[in-house]
């Protein structure tokens, strides 16, 4: 129960912020402490606040051979101007670095949000975030 | 009311569905798109869009179907067109500005583009006197990557629509749990899993007869059956491949399961990463509903089922059994001692059956064709095949099922191709982050669960990840270690510390600052954490680093005592220097270098300067005449 509530949750809110975890503590008659430590524990649910996108780089093995994540990653911290784990300021942009995403066949990949993409290259990002930047930032709730 | 009241109807609508697909296929052309999250990724959705543009556009009648993986996750995207009466063929990379002559050529005028063309199939349903092979193009019998395969897990992956339980009908689906409901008693179906031999595909190949046999024997009600589908190793894909590609192939295994031990209700939980992979799977099991296959009285039985998908949230140790349950169970997904095993206590702490997909999707296979039929493929210790995802410096990457027994040989240069650039195999790690790697003098081995564990890696759930001459086995470790301590869910001791402490040792090998000391040292850390280990995460996390110690030792050695990266890899602990002999001065190098460290006349051997290479590597890489080699660091000397 708790971890289907934590995803409507972090669905409504874009993370788990306090009010979220107190509300799912309410009406599971938790306490807050127990919400807490079971989100914490799991790695994809945020307790800090999210982008509208989040760019998941994959530095798993398959795409750690192929010569993928550091390069992605370079790429992506210089264009965005933001550190893996950081938002952009206008609260659009999420950057992860993410253990394997099962996609080693199409190593180097990455995610954004529930999207894969594969065979990453430098050109191929550069025109993911050029899309990105362009798309309307709709405010999320919470 | 379900639709299939009884044995009799599913034998009706196996045969209703097998008449309606061959009447599709004689009446107009198939079109098949590879429709995993492989095909997917690699555009397979603009290309099905291409073609139900192109044939509208045309006004032609064709049925154009969404498959599973085929395995060959490289080629993607796949695209197979069959006309009636003639064979599937397989057009491989295809490109939406393809779609117009592939639909004229082929569909059309029924001429096979054969530069695009990559094998036949026969087609499915045909009589087998209307199979005409197309001249001049291999079947997939003939294919390099196919021939040394046997399907039984991905036996439907590519071949149907896994989002239509009618298609998996008509591939003698859901007969095996007729078979098993209208004709054999609970401890027949234990005995038929018993004597087929089937051993865990999880990785710990525990006999998954006797595993039932716990379960349906121990005390307490009610009792639950449960898919590990929380495939997290890296390198791995199978179990995404065959949830994508064939869910009903699971649902129905889980069915059985749950008949033969006396549960009434499961869960499959899957990691939350595999969305497409829950979608189908929430699909089919809404359609086996529909159809009576699950819920109350299936099939007139007496026997009721309910099936729950539980996601996870992203922690690789939820792949262990009991920290999946504590997951299931709305925790923290920690571990916790076994005894008493899940089969006695599970679930809420009822007995409960942990299977992993793979096993689950076999299950209809051992118990339609029997025993027999199953534990004559493989080997006598390991019947059966296994399933492995091939990934890193190897050709053909995809998904794979081989009889067990077949050489790391095999699969690595026959299936696999081999490694590519023409670099040499260096080692293959099976098992993932807690199995271990083998060098090439144990490319002989059988792969089977017991020749495995004896050669110092081990079967796992099927990633099998092969690295070349340019991979350092230090960083190669360290690669796991540093995954599999992030992974640690911190309860016990020796995995929390352990691999903590491992990990800065080996952090200081590959900086050149290891000590000989270090490597009794890690030996000793990698004895107490697989004694004291909590579970599996803990105990098998030194595996990769200890079965690197073993069989690459001198490279440790070379890192500590000359602080030298034979690889070419950890930064600092080496450099590149040209081949006088073997360089003939084309200027690739020259060109690539960043720091201009390169200098040399047209036509004539270059030279590096030492003082001014930085080590990145490019000269290596565009060098394809093997003329810039990885020697020890030249200190840099300081100009009086």
């Amino acid at each position: 129960m708790l971890l289907a509530a934590l995803y409507i949750a972090q669905e409504q809110y874009g993370w788990l912020s306090p009010e979220a975890i107190r509300r799912v503590a309410d009406r599971l008659n938790l306490t807050e402490g127990q919400v807490r430590s079971t989100a914490s524990f799991y790695t994809l649910f945020e307790l800090e606040p999210q982008g509208k996108y989040r760019i998941q780089v994959c530095e798993g093995l398959s795409c750690y051979l192929v010569g993928g994540a550091e390069p992605m990653i370079d790429f992506i911290v210089k264009r965005l101007k933001i550190k893996p784990g950081e938002t952009t300021p206008d609260g659009k942009i999420t950057l992860e670095v993410v253990q394997c995403l099962a996609a080693c066949d199409l190593a180097p990949a990455i995610k954004v949000n529930d999207e894969l993409y594969g065979q990453m290259t430098p050109e191929k990002i550069d025109a993911l975030l050029k899309e990105l930047t362009q798309l309307p930032n709709v405010e999320r709730g919470g | 009311m379900p639709e299939l009241k009884n044995v009799a109807d599913l034998a009706r609508l196996h045969a209703t569905t097998q008449q309606a697909r061959e009447a599709r296929r004689t009446a107009c052309p198939t079109i098949y798109v590879g429709t995993g999250t492989c095909g997917l990724a690699a555009g397979a959705g603009e290309v099905a869009q291409a073609i139900r543009q192109e044939l509208s556009a045309r006004q032609i009648e064709a049925e154009v179907l969404g498959v599973g993986c085929i395995g060959m996750c490289v080629k993607e995207p796949l695209v197979d067109i069959q006309l009636p009466g003639r064979p599937r063929v397989t057009y491989a990379n295809v490109k939406p500005d393809m779609i117009p002559r592939l639909i004229e050529e082929h569909l059309m005028n029924g001429q096979i583009i054969p530069k695009w063309a990559m094998g036949q199939l026969p087609a499915d349903g045909a009589p087998p006197e209307t199979q005409v092979g197309e001249p001049g193009l291999p079947s997939y019998a003939e294919l390099p990557f196919y021939r040394k395969q046997v399907r039984i897990a991905l036996k439907n992956c590519g071949m149907i629509n896994p989002e239509s339980i009618d298609e998996y009908i008509a591939a003698d689906g859901y007969q095996a749990l007729g078979k098993a409901l209208s004709g054999m008693s609970p401890d027949e179906v234990v005995d038929e899993m018993k004597e087929s031999g089937l051993r865990g595909r999880g990785g710990a190949g525990f006999l998954t007869g006797i595993k039932w046999e716990f379960c349906r024997r121990a005390r307490g009600t009610p009792k639950y059956v449960i898919c590990n589908a929380d495939e997290g190793d890296p390198g791995a894909f199978m179990d995404r491949s065959v949830l994508e590609g064939d869910p009903h192939s699971v649902i129905e295994g889980m069915t059985i399961a749950a008949y033969a031990i006396g549960a009434q209700e499961g869960y499959i939980y899957c990691r939350a990463e595999y969305p497409l992979a829950i979608a189908r799977l929430k699909k089919a099991i809404a359609q086996a509903h529909v159809h009576g296959l699950l819920g109350e009285n299936i099939l007139g039985s007496g026997f009721s089922f309910e099936l729950h998908i539980k996601e996870g949230a992203g922690a690789f140790v939820c792949g262990e059994e009991t920290a999946l349950i504590a997951s299931i169970e709305g925790k923290r997904g920690e571990p916790r001692p076994r005894p008493p095993f899940p089969a006695v206590s599970g679930l809420w702490g009822k007995p409960s059956n942990v299977n992993n997909v793979k096993s689950y999707g076999m299950t209809p296979q051992i118990i339609l064709n029997g025993a027999d039929w199953f534990s004559r493929i493989g080997t006598s210790g390991s019947p059966g095949t296994a399933v492995f995802a091939l990934t890193g410096k190897i050709k053909n990457t995809g998904l794979i099922e081989v009889p067990m027994g077949i050489t790391l040989r095999e699969i690595i240069y026959d299936v696999g191709g081999g490694t590519p650039r023409n670099k040499h195999f260096k080692a293959v790690q099976t098992g993932g982050p807690l199995g271990g790697c083998l060098p090439a003098s144990a490319l002989d081995t059988p792969v089977d669960f017991d020749s495995l564990t004896e050669a110092d890696a081990t079967m796992g759930s099927g990633g099998m990840i092969v690295v070349d001459q340019d991979t350092c086995m230090v960083e190669f470790a360290k690669y796991f270690l540093t995954f599999a301590s992030a992974e640690s869910c911190g309860k016990c001791v020796p995995c929390r510390i352990g691999g903590q402490r491992m990990l800065e040792t080996l952090t200081c090998i590959s900086e050149g600052r290891g000590t000989p000391e270090d490597l009794d040292g890690i030996e000793y850390i990698s004895r107490n954490m697989k004694e004291g280990s909590l579970c599996a995460l803990g105990q098998l996390t030194p595996g990769p680093v200890m079965s690197s110690l073993r069989f690459f030792r001198q490279e440790y050695e070379a890192h500590i005592q000359d602080e030298f990266c034979p690889a070419g890899v950890c930064k600092g602990l080496f450099s590149y220097e040209i081949i006088e002999a073997n360089c003939p001065g084309c200027g690739l190098c020259l060109k690539a270098c960043p720091d201009g460290a390169i200098s040399g006349e047209k036509k004539k051997p270059h030279v590096i300067d030492h003082l001014k290479c930085i080590q990145c590597g490019e000269c290596y890489r565009v060098c394809n005449l093997g003329a810039i080699e990885v020697i020890p660091l030249k200190k840099k000397e300081i100009p009086a």
